[in-house]
This record gives C-alpha cells, structure tokens and sequence, in this order.
C-alpha cells in the first residue's frame, strides 16, 4: 500500500487546508490519534463532570423556590436564576459547536478528530429535558474522546455507565423488583417506582456490541436489563452503582452466567461488558461499520474482514484494529466515494477556506443559528439532535436529495460569504479544497461565476468536495 | 375549481424549459394526474404503543397489565365503542371520528418477528416486503404501487421533511422536498452548477429535481400574491389555522398544499414514541403532534378533504404489560390509525385476540391478528381501484390481502 497524504486528509481526515499540514505517513497518522491532545487544550469544551456542576445549581434552585413557596419574591428570585442557567447552558453548547468546528479546521491529526464523531454516533446519546439538553458535547469530550484509542471494552465500560447514556436510554430509573430499595418502596406504596426496562440493555446488544444479526435473544435482552438494575447517576457525583436498587442473583446472558447469590455488583455488570465486547460478533459489527464509514457504503468483504481478524486477534485494541483498516490496499482506491454528512462538510468547507481562528468565539446566540445550527437542520442534521440511537445515516442517499442538496448549495453559496470578511480567490481556492483532484469543469466554474461568493460555492458544492 | 389554464400555461412553460435542459429521466408533464383521490402516508418513528392509543378498555385483563398507565375513562380516555377508548391526546380528532372521517385498524403488525429492533422494523415497515433484504431491493411499497400507475408526473407523490422516505423511495418519479427548502441561484450560477455535478448522478439528478420543484415552489408563491390561488392558501384555505412556520406543522401544510394542487401521494413521518419510561407525558407529546397534522390536511385539504385517505402506521407494537418504568419495551402487535373523508370510520377495525395471558404474543406482546400490509392494501385498492392480485404480487409481495374490510367509501 502506498501513502497517499492527500486522501489521507480527504478520507480519513477533514479535508485539506491550506494553512495545516497531516500526517506525512500511517505511523504519523496512528500517533496522532493517541498523541497529546493538542485540540482539546486549544479550544476547550467542559467535560461532563464540570457541567454536572450546572446541574447542581439549578437542583439547589428547585428546592429554594419550593422551601419560598408559590408567589413570594424567594420564588421569583429562583425562577429568574433558573432561566438564566438555562439560558447560559443554551449558549455554552452554540459556544461548544463553534469549537468542534475550530478543532476541524486546525488540527493536524483529523483522522482523531474523525474518530471521535464516529464513536460519539456510535455510542449516541441525547439529552431528553431541560439542562441535560445541552450536555452532548461536554458528555462526549469526557467519556468518548479519552477512550478512543485504546481497548474497545473500555470505550463501550465508559459509554454504558455514563449518565447521558443512562439517562437517554432509560436506566437511570430502573429499579430491580427483587431489590432492597423494591422492598423499601413497598413499604412506602410507592409502587410505581418499582421496576425495569429493556432500552439500554437492547440497544447495547443491537447497536453496541453484537449487532443486529447476531445470536441473542429476547430473554438475553431481558436478563441484560436485570443485570443493569444499580447503574444510575447523582448530580453531585456523577455515576453511581447504586447497589440497593440492583436485582439480586445471577443474571444469564448468552449463555453466560453474571453475578451470584449475594449482593449484585458492578464488577457483575463490567464483566458482561467486556465479554460482549471481545465477542466475534461485535468484532465483525465495529468492522463493518468503520469501514463503511471511513471507506465505502457498499463495504468490501476482505477489507471487513481484514479489520475483524485485527479486532479478534488483540481482542479489540482500537490501534491495532485502526492499523489493520488504513494498512489495507482496499481503503485507498483512489475515486471519492462517501459524501460527507452535514457537520463533516460544512466543518471541512471552513478547514479549506482557513476560517481564522476566533470566528465563532462569542458569538451572538442568533448568529450561531443562523450560521450553524439552521445550515446543519436544513442539510437534515439538526446539532445533537440525531433521529434514534442508531445516530446519523451511513448511507449517501439519505443526504442528497434534492431539498438536503438545496440546503448545501444554499449555504456554499452564502455562508461563508457570511462569516468570513475576506474570502480567497476562487481560482487559488480550488487547489486549495481539492488538491490534485480538482477537475476542468470545476476549475472552469471557478473562472467563471459571477462573484468571488458564487466561485466559492461552486466550489464547495462540487461532487469532489462534497466526497471523500 | 379555477385552477386557472394561466397557471397551468405559465408552470408548463417553466417547467418545459427546466426539462429540456435538466437530464431529468421521466418527462414532465402537467396533465391531470391519474386519479383525483389523495392517499398521505405517515410513518409513525419509534413503535407506537397501540394499546394505549386505542385502548381496549372492555377487555378485563387490561387492568392488570396496566395498573399504573392508567386507561379508559377514569384516565380521560375517550369512549370510542364501548370496547375500545381513544387516549386523551387524540381528544381533539373526536369530531373526526363522529363524522365517520377516523377509524382504527387494532392487533395489526408487519411480518417482523422477534428481533424487535427499530431500524429492522422500520425498514420492513417501509419496504413492504416479507423479509428484510427481499429481492425488492431498497424500493418502497408505495413507490412500487406508483410503479404499476401509468401517466405519472413528477408532482404525483411528494416525500416531504428532511428525513429519508423509503416508503416512497424507488424508480417511479417522486418529489422530495422540505417546506423550508429553497434553492434560488442566478442563470448563470445555475449553469456552472449542473456543469461541475453533471458527471456524478447522485448530485446531478438531485439537482435537476431540487431546480424543478423550487421553481414550483415559486410559481406557487407568486400565484397566492397575485390572487390566482385566492382561496386556495393562506388563512382561507386553512379553516381558519395560522400557517404553521416549522415542525410538523409546516409539513402537513406542505402536503395540504401540493394535494391541492397536482400531486395525489404525500408521504412523511413522525418520530418520538419510543416510551420505555414516562409514556404518559411522552405519548401525549407524540399524539398532540399526529392530531395537528391531521387537523392541518383537514383545514388544508378543504373540499378535497372527501376524496383523501390518510393512514399512520408503526413498525410494531409495545409490550401489553407495562414495564417498571412507568412505559413499554418493544412489542409486536399494535394498532394503526385512518382518517380522511373517503375513509369509512367510526369503526375500530380487526379482529382482537384478548389480552389473557395465553393470547398474548410469547406471553408478552400483543398478538398480530391481520398483516397490517392488508389495510394498506384494501385502501389503495378502494382510493385507486387497483387490482388485488397486483398488490398482493406488486406492491406487498406474497401478502394475503384477505377479505375486504371494507374501509373506503
């Protein structure tokens, strides 16, 4: 296999730029993704465990304007307070947005970059109500982006304790029937407190781990749901096993039995984790998956396979399996394939033009709208608001049809222009975003156009910038 | 009605003009379409739990299944029929379902057993098929009824919103359009744009159809300036409704619109009834937004309202018993809703198998008694007058449509 730079920065990475060089050669590109994280310090996001605090706040807050009562000035006091942390964690996410496309547009390894969204898509979570709407990205910078080059069972340990993904996917409630705290509430006749469901212990299997093909059942569903029984969180102190809430005995998934008599652990839940991470199943899934995102929609079986036989062999060592898809022949063909999701593009778009640093730095909340939230929800990705938690489409038809298509010739032909006070020279440009695989046409309609805005946009638009 | 020859003059122009120079595959044509009957589609997103949206409240094993959700009357439920209650969310489509414009099809599912997945579910729900994977390819099965229809324009069918239709995905023509779409370039921008997405067919064929149906769009808008629509959009036409600016409502105003005018197929979907905890509060959110559009096509649709069929069906049902978080896992048999005036409601169609425990679905879901494939079927065979056999072999392959339930007018 031969290294071609360029294709590395178009496929595997944001696009080209012409201020950021990439990685010269595949060890450069695997030490970019487990290097220092020069991006994260550079244009830093709260992690989760800072915005709990936010959590904390607006808890206190409920519970003064409760203790003041309905109409006195303690009550009113509160509720302003309560709107203004609403309000400053609204801004603080438009703020994240703006810095996730600053790291795209200078980081040197964006092959790391990439693979943060792909596991953050993965692994989806959203934010189903109030401050916690707001929490994605400061969930992903936490518990996503440190774990991304290292075992897979640690990635998917991380991802399925931590609270967004308890909270999206209902376990936060659940409550073990045969559990201390069943008894207690008993008592109580809270009866309705009492209880389980099957959403993350399904989707774990189905999206996670084996993946939809694979050999479990209804009852490994259910019994992964009694297993999961304990896993919550508390603003205070983030995730917590809370072991009164955790159904007693053993529980049986895929034949393999989890905890004992006695009193339910953690480790009990780890260790399903990890066996349903290193299972072969799950090792053809990632496989799939990461090859038909980096590579092609139709994926190609031996380069699959290839991956799968990494995955296997080191029982999920994400470098190794990393290595294995960029060393092989198969993920290089030289035509762009894959069109690049809406973020993926406007992002790279903005990397090609060299959006100077401080562009979206305290923006106004309208102009983080109108600028990047209503491009994104107009090209069919409204910002962490993906359709279920299977995340965003794989496939190319789901983003250009002909209003997804509107959408991105509307903003190439526009947005930039909006943003930025000096664009480039059309003719220079298009050797900047396409490098050698710039062709007549194109060159042509960057002559051509009308006004320096409309050249830039064409250029963006063109088939060989929206691929990769 | 004076849809005026002006408007159809100036649109046929525009539109020959953008055909001769777009390499759009199908020939545009503006003559009538096919048929004058509409058929709206919505693909309810996340598995509707139809047990709680059309309750079985006479069914004397509910209570125990359901102790804590609540239903029937004591919980606001509407009586539909003694038998069955409407959940309060739908509250405001009660009028619809006195006039015999709503009905329900119960204990219905897809042939998807088992594995319960959402994605699988959907994709078969869509697909029309059997199996997932079917020889069909990714070809929708309201694209394959298009498919068998000779005279289509390619302002028949409109899949509308942001998300992929696959419904209504496959070779015959269809519009794919969002209310907030728009795509305005100048002539000389436009021509170097087909030029750099002329030799890629993905972006080529998109964006002669983006091309095409903005200008429609446009011709539409100057048409209600001018007065020539009067009557037709805005306010008037809406029954009194505000124009919805976003959402859900956006898009049935959207369909309303392009039924008035020439399409005859709308399809779209609605998301959010995936209710593992908390389905009180969040099937009410899920239901509020079914019946606005609904209400919306009604307003919208005006006189035309009498000869539309508008069916809303899920990839499954939910579990018939509760769950421990105050909402259901995924289940299999679930209930499908119908509306329109050429629907014959006020009648809670199929056959219900009991909700004992030995009736349910592996002892836990509701048992499908009918294909939900079959009401589909016998509605399109009523709207269009399509043959059964060609739907059984075309559209649903290898569907027994069964006897006719007799839903349409």
């Amino acid at each position: 296999m031969r290294f071609d730079p360029e294709l590395a920065e178009m496929r595997f990475g944001l696009g080209l730029s012409p201020r950021v060089t990439g990685p010269g050669d595949l060890a450069a590109m695997l030490r970019g993704v487990s290097g220092a994280d020069h991006m994260a310090v550079r244009f830093p996001i709260e992690p989760f465990s800072a915005f709990l605090a936010r959590l904390v706040v607006n808890r206190e807050l409920r519970k003064e304007r409760r203790q003041a009562g309905a109409g006195s000035e303690g009550f009113t006091a509160a509720t302003k307070q309560m709107s203004l942390g609403k309000r400053d964690a609204r801004m603080a996410q438009g703020d994240w947005l703006g810095q996730q496309v600053q790291r795209r547009v200078w980081s040197e390894s964006g092959f790391r970059e990439r693979l943060v969204g792909f596991w953050a898509d993965h692994f989806t979570v959203q934010g189903k109500a109030g401050l916690l709407r707001r929490a994605v990205s400061p969930h992903v910078e936490e518990i996503i982006r440190p774990h991304i080059a290292g075992r897979f069972a640690d990635l998917v340990i991380a991802a399925t304790t931590a609270p967004m993904m308890l909270h999206y996917l209902d376990q936060e409630s659940a409550v073990g029937p045969g559990s201390a705290l069943a008894d207690e509430m008993r008592a109580k006749g809270k009866l309705k407190k009492i209880g389980l469901n099957e959403n993350l212990a399904r989707e774990v299997l189905e999206l996670h781990t084996l993946g939809v093909g694979a050999g479990y059942g209804q009852e490994d569903v259910h019994q992964l749901a009694k297993l999961f029984t304990g896993m919550t969180y508390q603003p205070q102190v983030g995730f917590k096993f809370q072991q009164k809430a955790a159904e007693p005995g053993a529980e049986t998934v895929l034949g393999v039995s989890y905890g004992g008599p006695g009193n339910a652990k953690l480790a009990d839940i780890h260790a399903a984790l990890e066996d349903l991470a290193e299972h072969p199943s799950t090792g053809l899934h990632i496989a799939r998956k990461l090859v038909q995102h980096f590579v092609s929609d139709a994926p190609d079986p031996d380069l699959v396979a290839h991956v799968a036989g990494a995955f296997g062999a080191t029982r999920g060592d994400l470098g190794a399996v990393y290595a294995a898809l960029l060393e092989h022949e198969a993920a290089w063909g030289a035509d762009l394939v894959n069109v690049k999701p809406p973020f993926d593009y406007l992002a790279s778009a903005y990397r090609a033009l060299a959006l100077p640093e401080g562009a979206f730095v305290g923006m106004e909340e309208r102009d983080v709208q109108r600028h990047l939230r209503v491009p994104l929800m107009q090209m069919g990705q409204p910002w962490e608001r993906p359709p279920g938690p299977d995340g965003w489409p794989e496939e190319d038809a789901a983003w250009i049809h002909p209003q997804g298509l509107a959408a991105r010739i509307d903003w190439a032909m526009r947005g930039p222009g909006e943003v930025m006070a000096e664009l480039p020279d059309p003719r220079d440009f298009v050797t900047a975003a396409l490098g050698t695989r710039v062709s007549d046409e194109v060159v042509f309609a960057a002559r051509a156009a009308e006004s320096r805005r409309e050249g830039i946009g064409l250029v963006l638009a063109s088939p060989a910038f929206q691929r990769r | 009605m004076d849809l005026t020859r002006r408007a159809f003059l100036t649109r046929t122009a525009l539109i020959g003009c953008s055909a001769a120079a777009s390499p759009l595959l199908t020939p545009i044509s503006f003559a009538a379409a096919p048929f004058e009957q509409r058929f709206v589609v919505i693909i309810l997103r996340g598995a509707m739990d139809g047990v709680d949206v059309v309750q079985p409240y006479g069914d004397r094993a509910l209570a125990g299944l359901r102790p804590k959700l609540g239903f029937g009357e004591a919980a606001g439920a509407l009586d539909l029929d003694g038998m069955f209650a409407l959940h309060p969310g739908l509250a405001g489509l009660m009028p619809l379902w006195a006039a015999g414009e709503l009905g329900f099809a119960h204990a219905v599912s897809t042939p998807y057993r088992d594995k319960r997945s959402h994605f699988d579910g959907q994709d078969l729900l869509e697909a029309g098929t059997a199996e997932l994977g079917a020889a069909t390819g990714r070809d929708g099965w309201l694209n394959r009824m298009l498919q068998t229809v000779p005279g289509l324009s390619t302002e028949t069918a409109y899949a509308i919103g942001h998300d992929e239709m696959t419904v209504l995905s496959g070779r015959a023509p269809v519009a794919n359009w969002a209310p907030d779409a728009a795509l305005e370039l100048s002539p000389q921008a436009r021509r170097l744009m087909e030029k750099v997405m002329h030799d890629d067919p993905l972006f080529r064929d998109a964006l002669a159809e983006a091309l095409l149906l903005a200008r429609v769009e446009g011709v539409m808008d100057d048409e209600a300036a001018m007065g020539g629509m009067a009557g037709m959009s805005g306010m008037a036409g809406m029954g009194g409704m505000e124009p919805a600016t976003q959402g859900l409502g956006a898009i049935a105003d959207f369909a309303a619109e392009r039924l008035r005018g020439p399409a005859r197929i709308a399809a779209f979907s609605i998301g959010g009834w995936d209710t593992h905890a908390g389905q009180s509060k969040a099937i009410g959110r899920a239901l509020g937004e079914l019946q606005e559009t609904i209400l919306r096509l009604k307003a919208g649709l005006g006189p035309i309202w009498g000869q539309t069929a508008v069916v809303a069906m899920t990839e499954f049902g939910r579990t018939a018993r509760e769950n421990g978080t105050g909402g259901t896992d995924h289940g299999t048999g679930g209930a499908a809703l119908m509306a329109g005036g050429a629907i014959k409601g006020g009648r809670v169609y199929g056959e219900w198998p009991g909700l004992e425990e030995r009736a349910l679905y592996q002892g836990r879901d509701l048992m499908p008694t009918r294909d939900v494939r079959a009401y589909a079927g016998w509605i399109m065979r009523g709207l269009f007058g399509l043959e059964t056999s060609l739907l059984e072999s075309a559209v649903f392959p290898g569907l027994d449509m069964g006897k006719n339930p007799g839903l349409t007018l």
